[in-house]
């Protein structure tokens, strides 16, 4: 059942460097446009993971959207080069409200 | 509380009767699966919610180092370096069932993790390059594990919302409606009942008189 897949970064070129040097593909992209073509082509490239910057999958909600429900690729925001706005937090929580209803497990922190 | 349209007949009766039924058992069964499914859920979201902590942390930090790599570096130098990578990530993609949920299941290759770490000669480059680079691979299963993780909470969280509409709308559409509407066809039915036997009764009478 296990296949070799791939994966691939996008986002701000100084922050998807590192990737590359660890063999991932990778799409410098700092536009919307270029960021939706990018995660598009990776997408159908087959790639099973995709990193995004913080600051690049703000510009592109729409496009993260059409795969958050399909099984891959996984399209996951990390922290760029300027550090996380939160926005991966943030889809977490949102993950917790649709499933349960209510916001459990941030509460605390408010 | 609309009633569903039907006749009242003994016929529509048994059907409703046993569309109730189902509709109950899958009332209860939904009810346990989506029970089921929050509780592995908050499992999975608080492992994910600790992890992401972790990754951004670590991750910030690498960015850092980078940061630092490339003041010391020529631009060019450090892209010519990482631009060629002597290893390449390979991930195993499978899938795994979570309460009919398909979500998928992804690790690194451990083959490609065995490699030499540093894809370019250490003359040209600065010691930070090396530190950043070490630590982005360290970091590679955990980050490969945060998009499993995340993932399988998407579209479990997806799976869960769906499964609570289907159980709200058994429970406080479909099995009420079907009640009510039985409940009217078994008093249209009784009510038929007692007319049949009023008329019966009065139709005896009137045939009693007639011979008296």
């Amino acid at each position: 059942m296990a296949n070799a897949a791939k994966m691939a970064a996008v986002g701000e070129r100084d922050a998807v460097l590192a990737f590359k040097a660890m063999g991932m593909t990778v799409i410098p992209a700092a536009q919307a446009d270029e960021a939706a073509a990018a995660v598009r082509k990776l997408a159908r490239e087959g790639m099973a993971v995709i990193f995004i910057t913080e600051q690049a999958a703000g510009l592109i909600p729409d496009t993260l959207a059409r795969y958050q429900n399909e099984p891959v690729p996984a399209i996951i925001p990390i922290p760029g080069s300027r550090g996380s706005a939160g926005l991966g937090m943030q889809r977490l929580k949102a993950n917790v409200e649709k499933a349960i209803g209510a916001d459990i497990l941030f509460e605390k922190e408010g | 509380m609309a009633l569903i349209q039907v006749n009242p007949t003994r016929m529509e009766l048994t059907r409703l009767k046993k569309r109730l039924m189902t509709a109950r058992r899958g009332h209860k069964l939904l009810k346990d699966k989506r029970d089921e499914m929050v509780r592995r859920f908050i499992t999975l979201i608080q492992e994910n919610r600790r992890l992401r902590t972790d990754v951004e942390r670590e991750l910030t930090a690498a960015f850092s180092q980078f940061a630092l790599a490339r003041a010391v570096m020529e631009p060019e130098a450090l892209e010519e370096a990482v631009l060629y990578p002597a290893r390449s990530v390979a991930l195993r993609l499978g899938t795994r069932n979570i309460m009919s949920v398909q979500v998928p299941v992804i690790q690194v290759d451990p083959d490609s993790l065995k490699e030499t770490i540093l894809p370019y000669g250490l003359a040209s480059t600065s010691a930070q390059l090396d530190g950043a680079i070490a630590t982005m691979t360290e970091l590679l299963p955990k980050l490969v594990q945060l998009a499993e993780i995340e993932k399988t909470c998407n579209l479990l969280a997806d799976e869960i919302e769906k499964t609570r509409r289907r159980v709200n709308a058994l429970e406080y559409v479909m099995i009420p409606d079907l009640e009510q509407t039985i409940r009217g066809i078994t008093m249209k039915l009784e009510e038929n009942e007692r007319g049949a036997l009023t008329r019966l009764m009065k139709v005896k009478d009137m045939l009693a008189t007639r011979e008296a």
